[in-house]
């Protein structure tokens, strides 16, 4: 049978997914202070995975990314719920946030949020979400 | 600060979240379910009582003060609710151990039913009206999933009315809200209530209150309740017994809320449509009654009439018809929910849903029997048990208020009741028994529990609903007087 050629979908794929994934990265971190958040960033990564499910199948990703995304579901709302009770051990309101400046080596003085950690759940929960419904449609069997 | 009022809700999610994790681990699964519900049992008595000494409750998430944060709000009537709901949950789970299967367990079942309660819960407690329509939502897309696993024809048939149905209401509510925060500037609940008062009801709030009208209309199946006898009779016993005990009480509970605290202004409009709305579904429901010989499809339309006398309670508004209401939503909470596991243990042992093929269960079944009996007599309201004081109540309400017509049809829907179950049970546990001796299915010990849990919870309610008054007459108190409520959120 004749086989596609889908060179140069691969090759740009490589190159996009991972202009993608780090462009969602940038949008999780910086919704605080501009346009972003969780879940456009979960919403970005699952479109440079969704990428390279179209160009290389899904075995081949399986095996370049072995994360079950199904867990990052009950991991993502686990943070994010987490992150609200958290307020419980310091004896303030349900869904207290709190921020502290840090200094860290490379990028000096940053403002850490609480609420960060609460988009982080929104994020793996967005992402686990778009995922598992786009394979388990697209997993014919 | 008050985080225990958040519980009820966090611990459901928190447990609905580690079931996941627990999928192979079906016994853990049903004993952390239990747990939590009957967790939430102590949570919810403690907040009554708290509630009863120090008055409302409040937690401003976040430390946010009210008109500006989103905050849970617990009066009497919200943490009454919320007991109910932890007890019927905690029975329905207790039944659905030794009835749901194997492959239902391993699905994640009892991951949505927690996340069914956190949805419940939350719906009774908020005091915020968007956060309102998301504890709606959280509560309706695990009853979406509840109603399709197992993946029947039926069950797929109707939960495609249910969730279109669903998704038409919701959306009109969201609508309803975007209005209100057009005209009025603020979803929290106790500051709409105080700028409508301000402002005085003007016809485009009275319009977008019938709006909220024809969405809870919709939701709890006040004369919009044509999805409600299909979608009721697809989806496993349990299943069909937490739904018919929990989802339409909380549309219930939405219309109370919305109808006391917020648009309270005109009640000669807003109360006289609530008012022929439950008259209408009274007729309609105690139709359906009578009319099919589909056990399920009786029993579903028994819900209906019971929404229709609860509302009959908030349309005439006096502080007898809404403590009746109240005691009638505590009471039927639980005795549907006990009606709906009687009928499924029927079904299953019989494997008939036509009553005319059933006959002489009691023969078979004695213990299974006279529990339909006592729910029969608990659901027209005889004395002992728990319906009565509710109709009594509700009665002596109508009267005062001179709303005869709706009197005589919320009276007349009890003889309804009445027959329609009397018809069940003289044609399906009289009569010459067909189940020969080998033919019997026994009765497994997990079906009759949770049975006779309920039947002693509307034995005692009836008996005791004295030391019950208190709180219901609390409850009553908030709903009529709308100012205690926004002075316990806004100034204090």
């Amino acid at each position: 049978m004749y086989k596609t050629n889908d060179l140069i979908l691969r090759t740009t794929t490589s190159l996009i997914a991972f202009i993608l994934l780090g462009f969602a990265i940038y949008l999780l971190l910086a919704g605080h202070n501009s346009p972003g958040g969780g879940f456009v960033g979960g919403l970005m990564t699952s479109g440079a995975v969704l990428l390279m499910y179209m160009s290389y199948g899904i075995e081949a990703v399986n095996k370049m990314l072995p994360i079950n995304f199904v867990t990052l579901i009950p991991i993502g709302l686990a943070i994010a719920v987490a992150t609200g009770a958290g307020s419980f051990l310091f004896d303030v309101p349900f869904m207290s946030q709190t921020f502290g400046y840090f200094t860290v080596p490379i990028f000096g003085e940053i403002e850490l949020a609480t609420a960060m950690l609460f988009d982080l759940g929104v994020y793996f929960t967005v992402v686990g979400v778009m995922i598992t419904i786009i394979l388990t449609i697209g997993n014919d069997q | 600060m008050n985080n225990i009022l958040v519980l009820p809700m966090v611990i459901p999610v928190l447990a609905g979240i580690l079931l996941i994790f627990l999928r192979p681990y079906i016994k853990t699964q049903r004993w952390i379910s239990l747990g939590v519900m009957i967790a939430n049992i102590g949570i919810s008595i403690y907040i009554l009582n708290r509630i009863q000494s120090e008055g409302i409750l409040r937690l401003d998430f976040g430390g946010w003060e009210p008109p500006f944060g989103i905050l849970f709000v617990a009066d009497s009537f919200s943490a009454i609710l919320v007991l109910t709901t932890s007890i019927v949950t905690a029975v329905c789970l207790l039944y659905s151990f030794s009835s749901i299967g194997k492959a239902h367990e391993n699905m994640f079942f009892y991951s949505f039913v927690n996340f069914l309660v956190a949805g419940v819960n939350g719906s009774f407690l908020t005091g915020d009206l968007f956060n309102l329509y998301v504890c709606f939502e959280i509560m309706l897309l695990a009853s979406y999933v509840l109603i399709a696993l197992g993946g029947k024809k039926i069950q797929l048939k109707e939960s495609v009315k249910y969730v279109a149905i669903n998704v038409l209401s919701s959306w009109f509510f969201l609508i309803g809200i975007a209005y209100l925060y057009g005209t009025v500037g603020t979803l929290n609940m106790a500051h709409l209530s105080e700028r409508i008062a301000e402002s005085g009801q003007t016809p485009i709030l009275t319009v977008i209150s019938i709006l909220f009208l024809v969405v809870f209309s919709l939701k709890s199946g006040l004369l919009l309740y044509y999805w409600l006898p299909g979608s009721y009779s697809a989806p496993p016993t349990a299943v069909a017994a937490l739904f018919g005990a929990l989802l339409t009480k909380v549309g219930i509970y939405a219309m109370f809320r919305v109808f006391t605290l917020i648009f309270y202004h005109e009640p000669g409009i807003t109360h006289t449509i609530i008012g022929v709305l439950a008259g209408l579904t009274l007729i309609g429901g105690s139709i359906g009654a009578i009319a099919y010989k589909d056990l399920r499809q009786i029993v579903s339309y028994n819900v209906v009439i019971a929404v229709g006398f609860i509302l009959v309670g908030l349309a005439v508004l006096t502080p007898e018809a809404i403590e009746g209401s109240i005691y009638y939503l505590m009471h039927d909470m639980l005795v549907k929910g006990l009606l709906f596991l009687i009928a499924g243990t029927m079904i299953t042992l019989t494997g008939m849903t036509n009553i005319d093929y059933m006959s002489g269960l009691i023969r078979n079944y004695p213990f299974l029997g006279w529990m339909f009996f006592i729910v029969m007599l608990s659901l027209t309201g005889i004395p002992p048990f728990s319906g009565f004081i509710g109709k009594v109540l509700v009665g002596q309400g109508t009267v005062d208020a001179g709303a005869y017509i709706l009197l005589a049809l919320a009276f007349l829907s009890s003889i309804f009741v009445l027959y329609s179950l009397l018809r069940v049970f003289l044609n399906c546990f009289w009569g010459e028994t067909i189940i020969s001796e080998e033919d019997e299915i026994p009765m497994k010990k997990g079906w009759l529990i949770p049975c006779v849990l309920l039947t002693l919870a509307t034995i005692g309610l009836g008996l005791g609903a004295e030391s019950v008054a208190i709180y219901v007459s609390d409850a009553a108190n908030t709903l009529l007087n709308p100012n205690i409520y926004i002075d316990a959120v806004l100034h204090d």
